[in-house]
């Protein structure tokens, strides 16, 4: 599959990204935040990093981007879209997620080896993992706290929405929350970094090359 | 004051002006210019300087920027072969930073530098700045940054200024750093009570470029454009050039402005990905990032390293406040700013990779033939000056130095000759106060503010001895850091000190089994004007120099940083040793922690009863005296090379060092929680305590498999490296066979708890 990276201006795993979709077994294509058109694309990572320095709030100026016109049409046609840390702010922004991301409960940015769950196996991104499969991926936020008003956080759990959980919650997440998905599932935001465990010699591990080759089952294809 | 009210009143002085009104007060005293100084600036210039001229002179010819008083120490660094033990060095000091040879067609830059002064006063924006300076500076040799170290330095942690100070620093390390997506993967943090007014705040930066890439700083080719690029120019960091506004506008002087310079990290990213484009499109003859002196600095140095000639029109530089004045923008040290010389037929090409980054750019002069710097403001001329007098030709200081009254006192005054613990039970009592002393203790709640994992090539991290990242993904290649300096050590003996540092850090770079290739030094010390200073600091540069020498290895740069003192009282000498190294194939590397049980545990190197500057005299008896561990760089070399060859033997090495063996067997063990059952009867004449505490240099701890034990004795034999068997990993505890058992739950507690508790 043509995995698209985007890059906005204050991405800054757009590299790693682009490195993990090759190592699940795809061709990674550059976009850039400019751009008009998703470059027939079948799936879209949007990658971590400060866009726009988080200036105003965190995603909240990347959504006026012109590629996100692009994405929003395309993920609202079922193209998996995989939103990391940033990209899962700019998911929020965008309103193709729930809720919101919020300053860590220690008001301090936290880099960690992090335990989850995966709750959720049956997204695009998540079919490699078995339910309630336990993986160690890297967590690195300064606001990655999901909040959201209680209705819809029931309806995130009633609906199976909840696609990661913490294991010992680092950053006052409400109800541990870690990832989410929209009704149709296509739509992941992830707070956690899966692209950087991809591999047994940098970061934590190879727990979260799974996101990465669960494109190839193509569930949702 | 109203700021139109200002504008208006203010006076230009120009060199016309200067040549009509030549015996005008000038404040050079409170620029910080000795009178023989000014003297020579108007001898130079054959007149009064202009206010614009002065505020240059001033600035460039600051200890900080002149190094007026280190130079005659750090030209003895010239003297060392400016060759790598993988070859030629590819630029060397006086650059931006220096440039090293890593194979495959590599190069690497590196450099550490101090932000200490800006980091008390405001820590967050002054640690923050401190990170995004020499990123600029790496930047600026073509390469591409990938990682950022931060040794920090900080008084007690139990002072309340402690408390406003550290938590902002690491704030602001991270906030910067993070936001440029580089890696912090390792550091130091190290607490004591002379830096409890001055703490220490220096910033590494490695950069990678291919050979082929490297770009120095030099205006050459009459004609060529000079741009100024980046964020615009504003007031911060101005500071002392307030007293020159101030007699030009009214008397009531203009608004106070930040001395702090402010980051903006975003527009640093922004800078670093937009330059790295152009040096990729080939549009740059020549490049400088704007840092400590802004203007003055850039427009000098590139001048003077060129062809010799730059005219400037500094009303076209893009400016944040509109009200001010010439001398101020030529001092301001805004941050995220560069300079580049570009050939006419590029300037379209440059200006639009700019502007696909939304970088603002604008041509602000270009390179002449005149041998001078000139500088119009609003078609008037503010500036015209040789620019070498300027950027290169200040002022040298030969300040007197002599060894300090109270140096044999404090020699004679050895922590060898303290009472010791003597049963199993004080030794393991003695080992859970050492592990959770500020200094041995966990340093994760700062560490885990920072990005560790960005851009997916970090091998090695802290807790680890040194920082490893890749540089190649499809042969492997690699380079790891580690910087180091023991400040008590260096009080004790500034010559051997430094030589501590650098052999600490040379080691740590050996042990993760990557080969030291160069060092970049960040020297920290009191004031050049008092002689027990200036004698530390002879020392420390003299025993550098004679370290390099032995080990084969070049200083590529560096930084001074003096009058790091809080009234009469200096801060420890604190020579800060970067050592750089290269692994051909990280896959290679040998971790630093225990990784399982049933591995055999031996020590490499030698113990001699050394605990003079050691923790346990610090934290145990508050005690600083004696002389401080042999220096044996051959031995080192030896070692360094052991390690080297060991890779895939050695299933684990830790360097000893602060806190000694006892301090290395705990790390090991909580890395990743297996124990070891060791004996240490066969180390330092079966002095458990002595074994246990003394921080003999040159050693390392490491593991092989079981049944490999023959191959390390082969090997440390073939190197004529000491070797002792201690035991075997596994377990729940640090067990030293007749003395103690340290289950390693309450260690890690007592280890842990020390920094959260003391911030919280």
């Amino acid at each position: 599959m043509k995995v698209g990276v985007v890059t906005f201006p204050g991405s800054l795993d757009d590299v790693d990204a682009q490195r993990a979709v090759r190592i699940g077994g795809h061709e990674a294509v550059a976009l850039w935040h400019g751009d008009h058109d998703l470059r027939g694309v079948d799936a879209v990572v949007l990658p971590g990093g400060f866009s726009y320095g988080d200036y105003l709030r965190c995603g909240a100026i990347s959504r006026f981007s012109p590629v996100m016109t692009e994405v929003v049409a395309a993920a609202e046609r079922g193209m998996p879209v995989l939103g990391i840390c940033n990209g899962f702010q700019i998911l929020c922004e965008s309103h193709l997620l729930p809720g919101a991301l919020i300053r860590n409960t220690e008001q301090r940015f936290l880099c960690l080896d992090q335990p989850l769950r995966v709750e959720n196996n049956r997204t695009p991104w998540t079919s490699s993992y078995d339910e309630g499969a336990e993986i160690v991926v890297a967590l690195k936020n300064g606001e990655g706290s999901f909040v959201a008003d209680a209705e819809t956080l029931d309806r995130l759990e009633g609906e199976g929405q909840v696609v990661a959980r913490y294991l010992g919650n680092p950053n006052g997440s409400l109800r541990d929350i870690a990832g989410i998905c929209n009704e149709r599932g296509n739509v992941v935001g992830l707070m956690p970094h899966p692209e950087h465990s991809v591999e047994d010699l940098t970061g934590t591990g190879t727990d979260g090359l799974g996101f990465f080759t669960s494109l190839a089952a193509g569930v949702f294809a | 004051m109203p700021e139109q009210q200002r504008s208006a009143t203010s006076t230009l002085d120009t060199v016309a002006v200067a040549a009509t009104d030549p015996d005008r007060h000038q404040p050079w005293a409170d620029l910080g210019l000795k009178a023989d100084e000014y003297a020579r600036i108007r001898e130079i210039l054959g007149r009064r300087p202009t206010s614009s001229e002065l505020a240059m002179y001033s600035v460039m010819w600051s200890e900080h920027c002149s190094y007026k008083s280190s130079k005659v120490h750090l030209k003895q660094f010239s003297e060392i072969p400016q060759e790598t033990p993988a070859g030629k060095m590819l630029a060397g000091i006086g650059e931006n930073a220096g440039v090293i040879d890593v194979g495959q067609g590599y190069a690497v830059t590196f450099k550490v530098e101090s932000h200490n002064h800006p980091s008390y006063v405001e820590p967050y924006q002054g640690a923050a700045t401190g990170v995004g300076g020499i990123v600029r500076d790496i930047l600026a040799m073509g390469a591409r940054p990938v990682a950022v170290m931060d040794p920090l330095r900080f008084g007690p942690l139990d002072a309340p200024d402690t408390h406003r100070v550290l938590p902002g620093i690491v704030a602001g390390v991270g906030g910067y750093g993070n936001c440029l997506g580089l890696p912090n993967i390792g550091g130091e943090a190290v607490f004591d009570a002379s830096y409890a007014g001055n703490p220490l705040v220096n910033a590494l930066c490695v950069g990678v470029l291919r050979h082929e890439d490297l770009h120095l700083a030099k205006a050459s080719g009459v004609g060529n454009q000079v741009i100024l690029y980046g964020a615009r120019t504003g007031g911060d960091g101005i500071g002392g050039v307030s007293v020159l506004a101030s007699e030009t506008f009214d008397a009531d002087g203009p608004a106070k402005r930040p001395s702090v310079q402010v980051g903006d990290p975003f527009m640093e990213k922004l800078l670093i990905e937009c330059t790295l484009e152009i040096f990729a499109a080939g549009l740059v003859a020549g490049i400088q990032d704007l840092g400590g002196a802004g203007l003055s600095c850039a427009t000098s140095e590139l001048a003077s390293a060129g062809d010799g000639g730059m005219h400037v029109e500094l009303d076209r530089v893009p400016l944040r406040d509109s009200t001010l004045a010439p001398e101020e923008i030529l001092m301001s040290e805004s941050q995220e700013r560069m300079m580049a010389v570009v050939e006419p037929g590029d300037v379209e090409a440059f200006m639009a990779i700019c502007a696909k980054w939304d970088v603002e750019a604008v041509v602000v002069g270009e390179v002449t033939d005149t041998g001078r710097l000139e500088i119009d403001w609003h078609g008037e001329r503010v500036v015209d000056v040789p620019p070498r007098t300027v950027a290169h030709e200040g002022p040298t200081y030969e300040r007197p130095y002599a060894r300090p009254s109270w140096q044999d006192a404090l020699q004679a005054d050895r922590a060898e000759d303290l009472a010791r613990p003597a049963s199993g039970a004080e030794l393991l009592e003695t080992l859970l106060r050492l592990v959770a002393s500020p200094n041995l203790c966990d340093k994760s709640w700062i560490t885990d503010q920072y990005d560790r994992y960005v851009r997916g090539n970090t091998v090695l991290a802290q807790p680890s001895d040194s920082g490893m990242v890749r540089i190649d993904e499809e042969t492997n290649l690699g380079v790891a850091v580690s910087t180091d300096c023991n400040g008590r050590f260096a009080k004790l003996d500034p010559y051997a000190g430094a030589q501590l540092a650098l052999a600490e850090s040379y080691r740590n770079v050996a042990t993760g089994g990557a080969t030291p290739l160069a060092i970049s030094d960040c020297l920290n010390f009191g004031s050049p004007e008092d002689t027990d200073v200036m004698w530390q600091f002879a020392e420390a540069c003299r025993g550098l120099k004679d370290g390099c020498l032995e080990l084969g290895i070049p200083v590529t740069g560096g930084n001074v940083s003096l009058y790091n003192q809080t009234g009469e009282t200096a801060i420890l000498p604190t020579p800060v040793v970067a050592v750089l190294g290269v692994i051909d194939d990280v896959t290679t590397r040998t971790p630093s922690g225990f990784a399982a049980a049933g591995e055999r545990v031996f020590l490499l190197g030698e113990t001699r009863e050394e605990l003079s500057g050691s923790e346990w005299a610090n934290v145990v008896h508050g005690h600083l005296g004696g002389t401080p561990p042999r220096v044996d760089l051959a031995a080192e070399k030896a070692l360094a090379e052991l390690l080297a060859e060991g890779r895939g033997l050695l299933t684990s090495a830790h360097d000893l060092a602060d806190g000694g063996l006892a301090q290395a067997l705990v790390e090991a063990s909580l890395h990743r929680m297996v124990g070891a059952r060791v004996s240490v009867a066969d180390v330092a004449g079966g002095d458990a305590f002595v074994a246990l505490f003394s921080e003999s240099a040159g050693r390392v701890l490491v593991t092989v498999a079981e049944g490999e034990e023959d191959r390390l004795v082969e090997l440390a034999a073939r190197h004529g490296v000491p070797l002792t068997a201690l035991g075997v990993t596994g377990g729940d505890a640090v067990s030293v066979e007749g003395q103690f058992d340290a289950p390693l739950l309450e260690v890690r507690s007592a280890w842990m708890a020390t920094i959260p508790a003391a911030l919280a």
